[in-house]
């Protein structure tokens, strides 16, 4: 044994004299997971938070989070001379005046657009395979929270250097505040120390931005680790794979190594995009002024959804309403949307689980198409969704593709109410259209594209049985009845209580399990695959008796 | 075959298939597991990756250490890059990935590729754990006499009801409250109208017709100097535009131009952005961030986007030494809605 093994081996029995470290090593090392590339989706956005953290703090040491207006006399020399916000100022001193220190600004940034974005993949993958239900809802819930909490925090980031495009940015949040009902006056002058843009925003969202909300995720994350931990890693269905097991590598050596290592290639990628593809160039957007504004302003991609929707959304405002001004043009776009998209998305996995009646433990992950309504609502979202990012750049898209903003607007307007259930039907179908084809290949094998021409002119097609392993996948599938509602009174003639919403209840199961296709029996496999077999000894039985030759596609 | 664990099945609505059980495949060995010089080539791999990365970080430092920060790269039609970040990157980029590439090839060559198998066991706890603990949990319910002594309980939500407060109230110093200062700007009647990015008084024949100038009040930057902060400007800021007096089909008031010459806020009445983009023939104004279209000939009201109010019109005149002035603050609030503002 080397003499570094050695060393580990004596530390650990020293510190297990002090805390318990070899019975929690003696449980955990050899811990088994699961194999698949989407499982490694949730791994970019730690291995992101985790760069994130690391940059920030490189950020911190130079940054300055203070409106009090300077001079600027660094190293770029457009700017020189010009008066700008100390943090602008500082903000232009990391990118030109310390060295890497652009390097270290734009990994953040990037790794910013990562995390986010792998968050929400990750999301889809957990969405579609069903990994959200029993016993991972309350991992939902952080996991959705932290996606709501890093739009926060990103957007906090993103307005820290107070450059021109930020700082637009920040007015507009200003804007939406100022909409909101009773509140919205006050909050803005509480938030902003005043009238915007005040001399304290800045410094309050700094803290905000490296103390509170890191603080919140880090714990979020922690906790979300500790419960996949727990839970054991879901897994797909396949051969040798059940609801009671998991099946993979152990903790220690393959993952140590495959997820460490993955955490120095998603670093690495995200190190050499900031080498190579410059990102938010502030020092090309200039200082914010608040009478300045910049043509073809974009947020973040995150923050996409809910400027398309501010930009689509028809000019309704009540004036005056009981006496008060109602901007129902921010309103519904920027806080009513946003929070029932939200709702909607924390509530997911509970919503599921009453319609289908299924409290069991779920380990085993659906194939998407076996849970046809369940993709076919997540389809429907990811096109509510991708129809308000698009039209936050909608002014690009129009320059880009040389479109009318009008129209574009118009498209989006009515788009986004006749796509996203268009989406669903197709998605539905389509996932039906998958679970039937299923129970064909179950039934009768793969169609092998082979055509047989017997002695009397029959024509015939050679179907060869799937494998073992095919089997597997399809044969996981569990097929769950739709409730029925109850009888309105029981044979004693008593009401049944909360009838209406039982009745409800199976009304909404019959809708979501309604045309799902039967997952065959065993009992209907062998009867198949009998009269297959049958049929088989018939085509040799007449060939034979033909004397021609028997291919041995029929014999194998 | 063998049948689904049913710990915890409900009792309505399941129907429980077939459950047919495939065996794991079997393993198939790698050539690394198999040929000895394989697995040595292998582990050379793995060796000068990590070699390399070690190379990458000596070469970052010597990058540190050579380039400096001044230095521009032309990448040609790529565009012009800082060297320094470019140098930096690629060094410590390829460095980092190194070390996770000769790891997972590692893991993948040379570490044991054979599934292993785990059970699971049902995630809640033992029903003997769980009435244990409600057993010490009414234990201590009883001993604590939180039931039975209603007054000290009722005492006690009441307490920790009212305790956060300090709280919250403590927030209220965060700001002043809003008063009517959303209503007003600095716009006084008289107040001289300045060219923004000079400074300089303007006169009705410094402007020809189809033009658009950003304008200020003459005592913004004393006031701007004096407050410490923008938030003068951020009401304050108008556009000037001049268009032929015959085109103008309405205004907010009557006399509010000076022969063609008409003053709006340049905030945005949606959100607030600065609105400049100006189409001079249609005397459309555009806002870049919400697109937002107002016309100013027609009292500056809305014609598309999700603004819902007309652009408020500053009314203007000359003074006795022929400068464009104001005829008083802003007859309504400038920027978004708020609550109070009807």
């Amino acid at each position: 044994m080397s003499t570094v093994v050695d060393g580990v081996g004596k530390a650990i029995g020293r510190a297990d004299d002090r805390a318990p470290i070899s019975s929690l090593l003696k449980d955990n090392l050899r811990k088994v997971f699961p194999d698949h590339w989407s499982f490694m989706l949730g791994e970019i956005a730690l291995y992101s938070f985790i760069i994130l953290l690391l940059t920030g703090v490189y950020l911190t040491i130079w940054y300055q989070p203070s409106m009090q207006e300077v001079v600027y006399h660094g190293s770029y020399q457009p700017l020189v001379g010009i008066p700008m916000s100390e943090a602008y100022n500082s903000a232009l001193h990391i990118s030109f005046d310390v060295r890497g220190g652009l390097l270290i600004r734009q990994i953040h940034h990037w790794a910013a657009l990562f995390f986010m974005a792998a968050m929400v993949v990750h999301m889809f993958r957990i969405f579609f395979t069903g990994a959200f239900r029993k016993p991972r809802e309350f991992n939902w819930v952080i996991g959705g929270s932290m996606i709501l909490i890093g739009l926060l925090e990103g957007f906090a980031g993103y307005s820290l250097p107070d450059d021109l495009l930020s700082g637009v940015g920040v007015r507009i949040v200003a804007g939406i505040i100022e909409s909101i009902p009773v509140v919205g006056t006050y909050l803005l002058f509480f938030l902003f120390g005043g009238q915007y843009p005040g001399h304290d925003f800045i410094p309050r969202l700094y803290t905000f931005h490296v103390l509170l909300v890191p603080g919140i995720l880090l714990a979020s994350v922690g906790l979300h680790l500790v419960l996949i931990f727990y839970h054991k890693h879901t897994q797909y269905p396949g051969p040798g794979r059940t609801n009671d097991n998991v099946v993979g590598f152990p903790l220690f050596p393959v993952y140590t190594a495959k997820a460490g290592g993955f955490f120095f290639i998603v670093f690495g990628v995200t190190v050499l995009m900031a080498a190579f593809v410059t990102i938010n160039p502030i020092w090309a957007y200039g200082p914010y002024v608040p009478d300045q504004v910049t043509a073809g302003s974009q947020p973040d991609w995150y923050i996409g959804f809910v400027d398309g929707a501010l930009r689509a959304f028809p000019n309704w405002e009540s004036e005056n309403f009981l006496g008060h001004t109602w901007s129902w043009n921010i309103l519904i776009p920027c806080v009513l949307m946003p929070g029932i998209l939200v709702a909607l998305l924390l509530s997911y996995p509970f919503l599921e689980a009453w319609i289908t009646g299924d409290t069991r433990e779920h380990h085993l992950l659906d194939r998407p198409r076996n849970a046809a309504t369940r993709t076919a609502l997540g389809a429907m979202a990811i096109t509510f969704y991708g129809i308000l990012v698009i039209n936050g750049a909608n002014d690009i898209v129009a320059q880009a593709f040389n479109l009318s903003i009008n129209q574009l607007t118009w498209f989006t307007r009515i788009g986004v109410f006749v796509f996203p259930p268009l989406v669903f039907i197709a998605t539905r179908r389509f996932c039906l259209g998958l679970q039937r084809r299923d129970r064909d290949l179950l039934m009768h094998g793969r169609e092998s594209g082979q055509i047989l021409r017997l002695p009397h002119g029959e024509f015939i097609e050679i179907h060869t049985p799937i494998s073992d392993d095919e089997k597997a996948v399809i044969l996981a599938k569990r097929d769950i009845a739709p409730i029925e509602a109850p009888p309105a009174t029981d044979e004693n003639g008593i009401a049944t209580p909360g009838l209406r919403a039982k009745k409800w209840r199976a009304k909404l199961s019959n809708a979501y399990f309604g045309e799902n296709v039967k997952r065959p029996t065993l009992a209907e496999i062998e009867a198949a695959e009998h009269h297959h077999h049958d049929e088989v000894a018939h085509e040799i039985d007449v060939l034979h008796e033909a004397g021609a030759p028997i291919p041995s596609e029929l014999t194998d | 075959m063998s049948n689904d664990h049913k710990t915890d099945i409900a009792t309505t609505g399941i129907v429980e298939g077939d459950i047919v059980e495939f065996p794991l495949p079997p393993h198939h060995h790698r050539l690394t597991d198999t040929d000895p010089r394989a697995a040595r080539r292998a582990e050379r791999q793995v060796s000068t990756m990590f070699i390399l990365s070690g190379l990458c970080i000596i070469a970052f430092i010597a990058a540190y250490i050579a380039i400096p920060e001044t230095s521009y790269l032309n990448l040609g039609p790529a565009g012009t890059i800082q060297t320094s970040n470019f140098m930096l990157g690629l060094t410590f980029g390829l460095a980092t990935l190194l070390i996770g590439i000769a790891a997972i090839h590692w893991a993948k060559k040379l570490m044991s590729d054979e599934e292993i198998v785990d059970y699971r066991h049902p995630v809640g706890s033992p029903q003997e754990d769980r009435d244990a603990a409600k057993a010490a949990f009414d234990a201590g319910v009883a001993e604590s006499g939180f039931v039975e002594r209603k007054m000290v309980r009722r005492t006690l939500l009441g307490a920790l009801a009212l305790f956060p407060l300090p709280l919250i109230v403590l927030l209220k110093d965060m700001g002043p409250l809003p008063g009517d200062s959303l209503r007003h700007t600095i716009w006084r009647k008289g107040s001289r109208i300045v060219i923004d990015v000079t400074g300089q008084p303007l006169r009705p024949e410094d402007m020809q017709v189809g033009s658009l100038v950003s304008a200020s009040p003459a005592d913004l930057k004393a006031i701007q100097e004096a407050d410490g902060d923008q938030n003068a400007r951020a009401k304050a800021s108008i556009i000037l535009v001049r268009m032929k007096p015959s085109d103008i089909v309405s205004e907010q008031g009557e006399g509010w131009s000076w022969n063609g010459i008409l003053a709006f806020s340049k905030i945005c009445t949606h959100v607030g952005c600065p609105i400049a983009l100006y189409q001079q023939r249609t005397h459309h104004l555009l806002c870049p961030c919400h697109q937002s279209t107002f016309d100013l000939a027609d009292s500056g009201k809305v014609v598309f986007g999700p603004a819902a109010r007309a652009m408020p019109q500053l009314p203007i005149t000359v003074d006795s030494e022929g400068f464009l002035v104001a005829q008083s603050d802003f007859q309504q609030p400038v920027g978004p809605s708020f609550w109070e503002r009807a």
